[in-house]
């Protein structure tokens, strides 16, 4: 059997992605993760000194602090199963990405293991997040300063 | 390349460890030994690992009644880098050893040398096979093992087993080696490292049917042809390209393969169990206890290896396979 | 109040949604798909599109990585504006730093109290 050919069967026997059923699961379980958020946000503006701008930070900072409770109990691997996107985008699939990689390196040492590869997987978003922030800043600071926006 | 041995070597003794997750295996009964531990009470998974393939070979050689001593050459392979897990279970045994690699296929080729050493007449007793573990290997290919990426329903599972043989010289009551045949590494452009058995059922194919070609046989020949660790896409892909050459239904009922059945039809498994660990396990004890039993008569063992790294994928090259096979009867 | 929290969800939702078809129908990786929505965050903050969204969806915005490159990008912009062009690098961090350094002090810790496991059950 040729290349091409096989290439053909590969197409043919290959399930492809159940798309409709990830998105509902997705959106559901992102939902819910946010509605998580929206609670935790609500709790911040209720009992402390935070408005509707500032209560963001303290919430994601919480958001994190649940991902590392169920990456260590091995419970967020089984959420991102099923819940694919749902769970990856919003900020604890970042802090999973971020914890697991240091609870699986950690048999290599604190300098090493954890701190050489805490951001193994979650340096991408780091990198990507500051150079397109910082282009972002610079064209709307060149626009404003010829004139053609404000800030 | 086929090999036909004119002594038969013969399988004396398999053992084959496995983990806490395995005891779910359909295979489980056959296992000499199965650990509670996943990282058999080490402090790391390599570690473990190595517990675990020291464990096998020893359970091997006393079924035996083999003093490592005793034992000539020490084959065997597993998927970490550089093969210390292996590697540090050889400095344990002190067995005169060489590391062999052809991933998942190293359960085969390392018997393929043990069946040559023991032709050769240079060796008595050889230990050979291979093994995986889990944690140690995807974190190596693919994540950490907490990381929730979602993976696909075409992914397996590496299991964590160590199956080792210990190969000696023909015995009319054993399983035997009679015949041999060395894959080409095989690319048919597939790249996914989630879809593995699309990239090997190419090398798979082709393996078996040059043994058939050299040997003169046909599949009716034999009573089982067991691949290693193509799951369940792998093995309709197989199966697909054998009866696009012409090859009849009824026939193809004969090609089974370990690592789709090896948890059963299990979904949290998707396409079914891949890893060394998988063929060697099943291999060197399932089908050795099912010969000795005198239920199977001559198989062909086919194991099928990816020849990736994290590494060579990031890198945006495809994944060459490779597929090593030995025939096996019972008188 | 009610509304808040449907508001959070549906907006959480789609944003994951989006993510989903990246990983699906684009065939990217979660690391692909996770750098593509933070860009995507910055730029819709420097149209000045992600402060309103904020202010509708609450953490259905907040929550989702794309929160990410916009606190990046509003941080720069409103140095860039007390400092000039100076201000651009330094007032990066300014609003996102709870982020990362939640990720790394949580990181840290998870480290010191959890193993890896690798069980299915």
């Amino acid at each position: 059997m040729e290349k091409e050919q096989y290439q053909q069967l590969e197409q043919q026997v290959t399930p492809k992605p159940p798309y409709l059923k990830n998105i509902v699961k997705a959106f559901f379980v992102g939902g819910i993760i946010c509605t998580i958020g929206q609670a935790v946000s609500l709790f911040y503006m209720t009992f402390f000194n935070f408005t509707e701008q500032t209560a963001g930070n303290p919430t994601v900072a919480t958001m994190v602090f649940f991902a590392m409770i169920l990456t260590g109990l091995g419970l967020y691997k089984k959420i991102g199963q099923f819940g694919g996107a749902g769970s990856a985008v919003p900020v604890t699939g970042f802090g999973n990405a971020v914890i697991s990689a240091a609870i699986e390196h950690k048999s290599e040492g604190y300098v090493l293991g954890v701190g050489g590869n805490l951001f193994k997987l979650a340096g991408s978003v780091v990198l990507f997040g500051v150079v397109s922030a910082f282009f972002v800043a610079l064209i709307k600071y060149i626009l404003v300063t010829l004139g053609v926006v404000s800030w | 390349m086929v090999i036909i041995f004119q002594t038969k070597p013969s399988i004396l003794a398999g053992g084959v460890v496995a983990g806490p997750l395995e005891k779910r295996s359909t295979f489980s009964q056959y296992f000499d030994a199965i650990s509670e531990d996943e990282r058999w009470q080490m402090k790391t998974n390599e570690q473990g690992h190595r517990k675990m393939i020291q464990e096998a070979c020893e359970i091997a050689m006393k079924k035996a009644g083999v003093k490592n001593l005793e034992v000539d050459f020490f084959l065997g392979g597993d998927l970490i880098n550089q093969m210390t897990p292996t590697n540090f279970a050889a400095r344990e045994l002190a067995i005169s050893f060489i590391g062999l690699f052809s991933a998942c296929a190293t359960s085969v080729s390392s018997v393929i040398i043990a069946s040559l050493l023991t032709e050769l007449g240079a060796s008595n007793f050889s230990i050979a096979g291979a093994s995986s573990q889990h944690n140690a290997v995807e974190r190596q290919f693919r994540y950490p093992v907490n990381y929730g990426a979602q993976k696909p329903a075409t992914a397996q599972w590496t299991v964590t087993a160590a199956g080792f043989a210990l190969i000696g010289k023909h015995n009319d009551n054993l399983p035997s080696i009679e015949a041999a045949t060395i894959g080409k590494v095989i690319d048919f452009g597939m790249d996914d490292p989630f879809h593995m058995g699309a990239a090997m059922a190419p090398a798979a194919f082709q393996t078996i049917q040059s043994h058939l070609e050299k040997r003169k046989q046909k599949f009716y020949n034999y009573d089982l042809i067991l691949t290693g660790d193509l799951g369940q896409l792998g093995l309709k892909l197989l199966k697909g390209m054998f009866a696009e050459s012409g090859v009849k239904q009824e026939e193809l009922t004969l090609i089974r393969d370990a690592g789709t059945e090896f948890y059963g039809q299990d979904e949290a498994f998707q396409s079914g169990a891949s890893g060394a660990g998988c063929s060697a396990a099943v291999f060197y004890s399932y089908i050795d206890q099912m010969m000795r039993a005198g239920r199977y008569k001559r198989v062909l063992l086919v194991a099928t290896g990816a020849l990736l790294s994290p590494l060579s994928y990031q890198q945006g090259e495809t994944i060459p396979c490779t597929a090593h096979a030995i025939e096996i009867t019972m008188k | 109040m009610m509304m808040s929290f449907v508001f959070a969800f549906i907006v959480g939702g789609i944003i994951c949604v989006i993510g989903q078809l990246l990983m699906d129908v684009g065939n990217l990786t979660p690391a692909h798909t996770l750098s593509f929505l933070v860009v995507a965050g910055a730029v819709l903050d420097g149209m000045g599109l992600y402060e309103p969204l904020i202010h509708f969806a609450g953490a259905g915005a907040t929550v989702p990585i794309t929160s990410f490159g916009n606190a990046l990008t509003h941080g720069a912009m409103a140095e860039a504006e007390k400092h000039g062009l100076v201000g651009v690098l330094s007032g990066m961090f300014e609003v996102t730093s709870s982020g990362i350094s939640a990720a790394i002090v949580f990181g840290f810790i998870g480290a010191l109290f959890f193993k890896p496991k690798g069980n299915v059950d």
